[in-house]
């Protein structure tokens, strides 16, 4: 408090140099429209509260993220617990789970998903609508965990759907799964409404369904989403020890 | 009162009970020799069925709980062994060791545990085996004797490809039913999705390896 008095005079200088500014606010060059965040918390000080309807909009989504009832394995009990008294994931406005994917706007993906769940767990994803988000919960649903090297389970429920957070754990406990969700929370919190950035809702070129994989002969077909794929690990990919052959001396 | 101790199965004497039950089946005693101990009985596929409803049926044994049935997948052997044989060489006989290479045909096989809930005595471990791992993939399922076989007998078909006769439902239980293969066999060869691999090592560094080289190639 001391210190915001202080500041005070400085400010209120300050923020007569800028009011101009703030009535017409500078246009930055991705189209969106900025404030200054410090001036923003000053004329909330003067009982002035000031919001853009990308802020209002995105305030209004990050706090009524509704998830979809849907549990794979043993990862669905942490999720389960999350949601129960003691942790209480409704803090974050997350106590609605619907029994729809035709309600939900988020998709935990709780455990090992198997090659055989795989299509079914994607054709869910495209039964929701947009905005959708998804957290990959535990090691199974971010790349097939313990059981990697087994034939039946599918490494990485991202080789089909786009996931927004992934969460290692074994399973991960409620707080890993609360702040999984507090991420997400940010993430959507600083998505803007225009330009090339803008969320794939908002953006008609943009998929919104993804191929279901078929049960083939020997595997799922296709046994990857190529172009999701190339999005997400081609970076990964070139990056350096990706085959354990480039040692860091190399680097 | 007090707790009641499981009886260990005399083998022998069902051995000896089966074939003087059922004229001219073959049976077989495996000798377990691990300290376990826990021998069985190789049946012949073709008395596998009568001999089942026996070992439910018989006052004696009543046998009326199969608790466990699995499969096992004994490749094709090849044993050499080195023999001594005489032989011409320049016009004089002399010893030569020769090694003999003998091919045993490998077989799929069907384990079935037993107990008696009525005797409280048990297991009878039962043994089946197919003519071989290719064509000749047939027993008879003992479904129809004891009902909680049904799953297990479909998770073999399943996973290692045995065709039970006389099974009244059998599909796929685990993989769908577009699957071709059996992947508990020791051939199985799995589909290789090793593209993404950050801290690969032994054998997913090998699988990571050509996964990317395929990756490159398309």
């Amino acid at each position: 408090m001391a210190k915001g008095h202080l500041n005070l005079g400085v400010t209120i200088s300050w923020l007569t140099q800028n009011f101009l500014d703030c009535v017409q606010p500078s246009r930055v060059a991705s189209g969106t429209v900025k404030m200054d965040p410090d001036l923003k918390i000053e004329l909330g000080r003067q009982g002035i509260f000031t919001t853009t309807l990308e802020e209002l909009y995105n305030w209004g989504r990050k706090s009524s993220v509704w998830p979809l009832t849907f549990g794979l394995a043993c990862c669905a009990i942490e999720m389960i617990a999350t949601t129960m008294a003691r942790y209480d994931l409704a803090r974050f406005g997350a106590e609605v789970f619907r029994p729809s994917p035709r309600q939900a706007d988020l998709m935990i993906v709780a455990g090992t998903v198997t090659k055989k769940m795989a299509p079914q767990v994607v054709r869910l994803y495209n039964q929701m609508p947009e905005p959708k988000y998804v957290i990959a919960m535990g090691a199974c649903a971010i790349s097939g965990g313990p059981f990697k090297q087994g034939y039946n389970v599918l490494k990485g429920i991202d080789r089909y759907i786009p996931v927004d957070v992934h969460i290692p754990g074994c399973p991960p406990r409620p707080e890993a799964l609360m702040d999984a969700f507090i991420t997400l929370q940010k993430k959507i919190e600083a998505q803007s409404l225009t330009g090339a950035e803008r969320p794939r809702h908002l953006n008609a070129d943009a998929p919104s369904e993804f191929v279901v994989p078929q049960y083939g002969a020997h595997d799922l077909e296709p046994a990857k989403n190529v172009k999701l794929w190339n999005i997400i690990y081609k970076t990964a990919a070139n990056g350096p020890n990706t085959t354990g052959e480039d040692g860091p001396e190399k680097d | 009162m007090g707790r009641t101790r499981r009886v260990k199965m005399d083998l022998k004497k069902i051995k000896s009970d089966i074939e003087a039950a059922i004229p001219g089946c073959r049976v077989q005693l495996v000798v377990n020799g691990s300290p376990s101990g826990q021998h069985s009985l190789l049946l012949d596929r073709e008395h596998a069925l009568e001999v089942a409803k026996f070992l439910r049926d018989d006052p004696g044994l009543h046998l009326d709980y199969c608790s466990n049935v699995t499969g096992v997948d004994w490749l094709d052997t090849e044993t050499s062994e080195k023999v001594k044989v005489k032989q011409l060489v320049e016009g004089v006989e002399q010893e030569v060791e020769e090694v003999r290479k003998t091919r045993t045909p490998g077989y799929l096989e069907c384990v079935y545990h037993l107990y008696s809930m009525e005797k409280k005595h048990g297991p009878l471990v039962l043994r089946l085996r197919t003519r071989n791992r290719t064509d000749q993939i047939t027993l008879p399922s003992f479904t129809p004797i004891w009902r909680s076989a049904e799953f297990q007998e479909r998770e073999i078909f399943d996973l290692y490809g045995i065709v039970f006769e006389g099974h009244p439902d059998l599909r796929r239980i685990l993989m769908w039913d577009e699957f071709e293969d059996h992947p508990m066999r020791k051939d199985y060869v799995e589909p290789n999705d090793y593209e993404y691999e950050p801290t690969p090592h032994d054998a997913v560094l090998e699988k990571s390896r050509q996964a990317r080289a395929i990756e490159g190639q398309g």
